[in-house]
């Protein structure tokens, strides 16, 4: 997809001043952040667990190159074939190969963000094949010619009766006067319009959430099965994957899956994990013909040795997503590309530049609940603060900005004019806010003032207040003394 | 390959290094394990495996033998309006079934295909960590068994039943080791808990999304009624 990353504040007015978004975005608020807590708090390990998954992630990125080839060697031994794309382009062109050559007219998918990094639904309708998403999310977004909106809930951003206009819209076989008023029905709908795809499909692709590098398979995480069928009833099963997917042992892959559920959705397990190992044997009576996997690099290689090497360990759980108070204000399409949340401000910088995302990094407080909450201790604030560091020194943080950090930085190096300044500054407004007690305009702070008021300060700085009560608790301890 | 190790800032890691990588991989250890895993007798294992189920709407019968199977799997059905048709796998570990003992009964051995409102299958494992079953893909086991019909039915010998995924996935590796020694995954390995469900429209949970909307499990607990003896 077009990146509109760029345009963030544009962006996000539209999503506050979009009531049916908010409506839509207060539902997603309570659920997740809840369920996970219950989910943590039955789990006394899970701590422990974080640790553990850290710790093997780490290991795996220190000898990346090992494990990909042991992967890879696996995977062939199983008559799988591993391809190494390094850029979209080559992942969509490997992708349409397979097609083409196995006669592909559709394709069903599973949810993959790495299709939504390569642009490929556009590129295969283009070239004539049709793909058809089949998680329940994905397949409403896909009717509504819009990205997803949350990396494991792609339309969380939508109320019911917007999906029921989509289903009327699109499934024009069925009775137009049919009643859609709940979740039930539209459910049911769904899927049985889509058994019919599933059956009727050439080629499946899916993602992967995990590789493992000693059976040379690949993982996927779903509560609705699709990913099963998508894999199971066709030619060919595809696995879109980017490089920094890969553990070591099967023991791993369970370590971090104790943790990816819990995280993301609150549940325990999710009701199909799948562990996929080369195409169907000899013997059996079904599953896929070809088993393909394409590595895809797209930047990842290029974070590793960096201070961005952390953000590799990233599981795509959304947990951040769910607790930052940023993205439940908007939404994520405001965010303008695959990645929203404050795993997307780290992470598509480094992906698409930092020219094009680098709002993104830039729309946090610092909270720090995103990395209290992640799974694989992702130290995402620090990350962030990295992207604005490196927006600095390149000069494309806006001027007024830079001048503001500039001028701070120049009083903040010599503290004795520092102090001086703040003192004069505090003195002045204060007596100036004496009357309202606030400021409703500022000179050179509109960006503040614009929409609230300005506390008027009382007189005298932090430190001034504070030196003196070091002095008067030093005076009443030598009192005591005495 | 060039752009990770120039990224990692070194060559191919030497030859000590990879073999004692390798050995890692051909013993695998396990990390950290849950304590509500952990020390679990059989009895223990069951409950515990019941239990998270049920909680997912997994629902259970147990049984103390084959010969019972069919009256529990026919009465489920009734008890539901479901047509007394059933696809069972050709899973050897389903032979012993006494199908004939309900005659209205019609049996299919086969794999499933769209239509096939209900299924009855066997199983690998089941995890009682968060009451998950383990089923493998085989000849004898099609993956599109668990899948694609309405009502799946599985049928669990209490034995079976193990605390930690790293206790199923050690029954694994010695299922599947060939007469070399060596051993080979299946082409699916599927962890199935509780039936299929979406949370996409308004974050309402609605069970039933693409796989089967009822998952039910027939547990046969042994013929003395001791699951330790099974």
């Amino acid at each position: 997809m077009q990146p509109t990353s760029h345009a963030f504040k544009t962006n996000v007015h539209e999503a506050l001043i979009d009531a049916t978004l908010q409506k839509a975005l207060g539902m997603m608020k309570t659920g997740f952040q809840g369920k996970r807590a219950q989910a943590v708090a039955r789990l006394p390990e899970f701590e422990a667990l974080r640790d553990a998954a850290k710790g093997i992630k780490n290991h795996t990125l220190e000898h990346l190159d090992f494990y990909l080839e042991t992967f890879e060697r696996n995977v062939t031994t199983r008559g799988g074939q591993v391809h190494w794309c390094r850029t979209p382009a080559e992942a969509r062109e490997t992708v349409l190969a397979i097609c083409r050559r196995l006669g592909a007219k559709t394709v069903t998918k599973g949810k993959t963000m790495i299709a939504e990094e390569i642009a490929l639904n556009d590129f295969l309708e283009a070239s004539g094949i049709a793909p058809i998403e089949t998680d329940l999310g994905e397949y409403i977004i896909q009717l509504r010619h819009e990205p997803p909106s949350h990396i494991i809930a792609p339309a969380v951003h939508l109320v019911k009766e917007q999906v029921a206009d989509a289903f009327r819209a699109s499934h024009t076989a069925l009775d137009p006067k049919r009643k859609l008023e709940d979740a039930r029905t539209m459910c049911d709908e769904a899927r049985s319009v889509l058994r019919q795809k599933f059956l009727a499909a050439d080629v499946g692709i899916t993602g992967a959430n995990f590789l493992i590098a000693e059976t040379g398979s690949s993982v996927i995480v779903t509560n609705e099965g699709n990913g099963d069928l998508t894999q199971t009833l066709t030619k060919a099963h595809i696995v879109l994957a980017s490089l920094e997917k890969v553990v070591p042992t099967l023991e791993d892959t369970a370590t971090i899956l104790r943790l990816l559920a819990r995280s993301a959705t609150g549940q325990e397990f999710s009701t199909y994990t799948t562990i996929s190992t080369g195409p169907r044997r000899a013997e059996d009576t079904d599953g896929p013909g070809e088993y393909h996997v394409i590595l895809l690099d797209n930047g990842r290689s290029a974070m590793l040795g960096t201070e961005f090497q952390d953000m590799l360990r990233c599981i795509r759980c959304a947990a951040c997503l769910n607790h930052c108070p940023v993205y439940s204000a908007v939404g994520g399409h405001a965010y303008g590309w695959v990645y929203p949340g404050p795993m997307g401000s780290v992470l598509t910088p480094s992906l698409i530049g930092v020219e094009e995302a680098g709002n993104l990094p830039n729309a946090s407080t610092f909270c720090g609940r995103c990395e209290s909450v992640c799974p694989m201790k992702i130290p995402l604030p620090k990350m962030m603060r990295h992207w604005r560091e490196r927006e600095f020194e390149r000069k494309l943080s806006p001027r007024p900005y830079r001048w503001g950090l500039g001028l701070w930085a120049f009083f903040a190096r010599r503290p004795v004019l520092y102090r001086a300044a703040t003192a004069l500054a505090t003195r002045v407004l204060g007596i100036a806010g004496q009357r309202h007690g606030r400021f409703r305009t500022l000179p050179l702070a509109a960006g503040w003032t614009q929409t609230r008021d300005m506390p008027a300060p009382e007189g005298r700085t932090f430190q001034s207040l504070w030196a003196d009560k070091l002095k008067k608790n030093q005076a009443r301890h030598e009192d005591t003394k005495r | 390959m060039g752009s990770i190790r120039t990224a990692l800032k070194r060559g191919p890691l030497d030859a000590m290094h990879t073999a004692e990588l390798d050995a890692k991989l051909e013993l695998p250890a396990r990390n950290l394990i849950p304590k509500r895993a952990a020390s679990l007798d059989a009895s223990g294992r069951i409950a515990l495996f019941v239990a998270m189920a049920e909680e997912v709407q997994t629902t259970v019968t147990r049984v103390h033998s084959a010969a019972e199977v069919p009256g529990v799997v026919a009465d489920y059905l009734a008890e539901r309006n479901l047509p007394a048709q059933l696809v069972v796998t050709p899973d050897p570990q389903l032979d012993p079934i006494p199908w004939d003992l309900r005659p209205l009964l019609e049996i299919r051995r086969g794999r499933a295909e769209d239509g096939d409102l209900s299924g009855v299958t066997g199983c690998f494992a089941a995890v009682a960590e968060t009451g998950t079953l383990m089923l493998i893909s085989g000849p004898q086991s099609p993956t599109r068994n668990n899948f694609l019909p309405d009502n799946h039915i599985v049928v669990l010998r209490a034995e079976q039943v193990v605390a930690s995924y790293e206790d199923g996935i050690d029954r694994l590796r010695l299922a599947a080791r060939g007469s070399d020694g060596t051993w080979s995954m299946p082409r699916t390995v599927n962890y199935v808990t509780g039936p299929s469900r979406t949370g996409d429209i308004e974050q309402k949970i609605e069970l039933g999304a693409h796989g089967p909307r009822r998952l039910h499990i027939v547990l046969i607990d042994g013929e003395s009624g001791d699951p330790d003896k099974g």
